[in-house]
């Protein structure tokens, strides 16, 4: 009997119409888990930021969602530009979204705090020209 | 949820075991088992797409008779805004109403005059600031029951006001009995004269109250030949209608969203737009909106299966039906508040039934297999193994309801095997 079950999906970089679709299904996926609505919340809301960011900012990537009974841990890894200033980045209102961006509504400064502000546990791993890795925990 | 009782049902005599509607059914309730559709009862939101889609007419909505509710001394109609739109060349209300007593019932008493009273009390509510935002109407049942299922965590976002088919049951049975002191509550029958399979559910299974003042649902599409046929002898038509241009409205998308007089609105309609904008409310990027109207059915309620009538041409006669109408007719006596029988006495149900166990150790261990199982199946979502995608496949093997020989393609590598 397994103790945890492991999800993969691919963050598709060149449609950006899809972006979103992975944090749908997780919410499904924990639903059939009898986890409450408010956690399906928080871990749905976390992906979605890290999808936008990822398709914005990085041409796609991969998010891996763990499951444990007492904790949901994601992981969301690209190979775009990285991140250079970490801190400024983490601030709300700040944004480097170029503007055809923003005129869809998007680029608001609000990815990274509410990834913060929607999970227990966020590091973010970032080099620049190489990519970045952001690890997150939502305790149960 | 206490034992949902549906109005969408399967005529299995007619049903070919095709694959149509197990992969347009929203919540993914139908599945294809030994030759024919069955329903998952747990799953379905009565939202009739099925019954849209069936190629055979083997999807149908079930709905009360008049001819069962012979025996009450004083019966009201309930005609839902939507019955204005199916009929041609009419300028005047008052003939449809009319042909309703025509019909047999003895009073009428038009939901869109409840709903006029819906709207101004919704202001009202708006004005109290709620604390969840977007304010999500409760007016479809196919959307709230859809919201309990699927979308639980935006319970709190509905709106807690009573919807004007109950509301106006509510007020046709007082008025029933000041006009008539000697009538009991047990006398009157209310009778709602539905545009959808969703409000036929709705009577058995209300939301907000534990039971409904409605004792049951016509069909539209059942009543409107007699009411035709009425129609045609009325030369002068009763002055029985109260409604202004804010209560017709309410038969399409939007009309009871763009009536609060704020721009911040957002009104969807056809279901799988609804669950996209759902899916959007709970990521929070939709914050700047105030009330959000959503109408599991095209067009909103003239675009419900029990209708006779094209949605868009119903709501052109909608229009020059509200020409020169009054903005509204019913106002509410109390000057400011919420009366206490407009609003939800009881929430709706938390809904578990999706779930794969009530134990979450349980829970994971056989979404752990799921996906496992997942994984060799082909992911090309046909749908011939009955199942509307390979996910969904491995989730019902899981559960023991099919086998992954059902798959054709492993079905196939088997026996190349063998």
């Amino acid at each position: 009997m397994s103790d945890t079950v492991h999800f993969h999906f691919d963050i598709d970089g060149e449609n950006f119409t899809s972006a979103g679709e992975a944090s749908v299904r997780i919410k499904k996926l924990l639903r059939e888990m009898g986890f409450s609505p408010d956690l399906i919340r928080r871990v749905s809301v976390a992906m979605y930021e890290g999808e936008i960011n990822m398709v914005i900012h990085a041409n796609g990537g991969s998010a891996d969602v763990h499951v444990f009974c007492d904790k949901i841990e994601i992981v969301l890894a690209d190979k775009g530009p990285g991140i250079s200033n970490i801190e400024l980045a983490m601030q709300e209102g700040y944004s480097t979204a170029p503007d055809n961006i923003r005129s869809l509504g998007f680029g608001a400064g609000m990815g990274l705090p509410n990834m913060k502000r929607y999970t227990d546990e966020m590091k973010i791993e970032s080099e620049i020209g190489k990519g970045t890795t952001i690890y997150m925990t939502v305790k149960v | 949820m206490s034992q949902y009782k549906h109005s969408v049902t399967l005529d299995i005599s007619r049903c070919k075991g095709c694959t149509n509607c197990i992969k347009r059914c929203p919540t993914e309730a139908i599945r294809v088992r030994g030759g024919h559709a069955i329903i998952k009862e747990s799953q379905c939101i009565d939202c009739g797409e099925c019954i849209r889609l069936c190629p055979y007419q083997a999807k149908k909505a079930t709905y009360d008779r008049f001819e069962d509710f012979e025996g009450y001394r004083y019966k009201i109609a309930l005609p839902a805004p939507a019955l204005y739109g199916q009929f041609e060349e009419l300028d005047d209300v008052d003939y449809i109403l009319t042909a309703l007593i025509e019909c047999g019932f003895d009073a009428v008493f038009e939901v869109s005059r409840a709903a006029e009273l819906v709207t101004e009390y919704t202001r009202r509510y708006m004005k109290q600031k709620p604390s969840a935002l977007p304010v999500i109407s409760s007016a479809c049942p196919a959307i709230v029951r859809l919201i309990s299922l699927r979308f639980p965590y935006l319970k709190q976002n509905l709106l807690p006001l009573l919807p004007p088919i109950e509301y106006a049951a509510r007020l046709a049975r007082q008025e029933a009995r000041q006009t008539h002191p000697d009538l009991s509550d047990e006398d009157i029958c209310v009778l709602f004269i539905s545009p959808c399979p969703a409000k036929v559910s709705y009577v058995k299974n209300p939301i907000g109250v534990s039971q409904s003042a409605v004792n049951g649902a016509l069909s539209i599409s059942d009543f409107y030949f007699k009411i035709r046929a009425k129609m045609k002898e009325i030369a002068n038509p009763l002055p029985l209608s109260q409604t202004g241009i804010i209560g017709l409205n309410w038969a399409g998308s939007g009309g009871e969203a763009t009536s609060l007089l704020s721009d911040k609105y957002l009104a969807a309609d056809g279901i799988e737009n609804c669950i996209h904008v759902l899916d959007e409310i709970e990521n929070g990027t939709l914050h700047s909106l105030e009330f959000v109207e959503l109408n599991a059915c095209t067009g909103g309620c003239v675009g419900g299966t029990l209708n006779v009538e094209n949605p868009f041409i119903a709501k052109a006669r909608l229009r020059s039906l509200r020409k020169y109408l009054p903005i509204s007719r019913n106002h509410a006596e109390e000057a400011q508040g919420l009366p206490q029988d407009v609003l939800w006495t009881q929430q709706p149900e938390n809904d578990h039934s999706s779930s794969l166990s009530c134990d979450r150790l349980t829970a994971i261990s056989k979404m752990a297999e799921i996906e496992t199982i997942y994984h060799g199946l082909p992911h090309l979502d046909c749908g011939s193994c009955g199942a509307p995608n390979c996910h969904a496949l491995a989730e019902d093997i899981i559960k023991g309801e099919a086998a992954e020989t059902d798959c054709l393609i492993q079905l196939r590598d088997h026996l190349g095997k063998s």
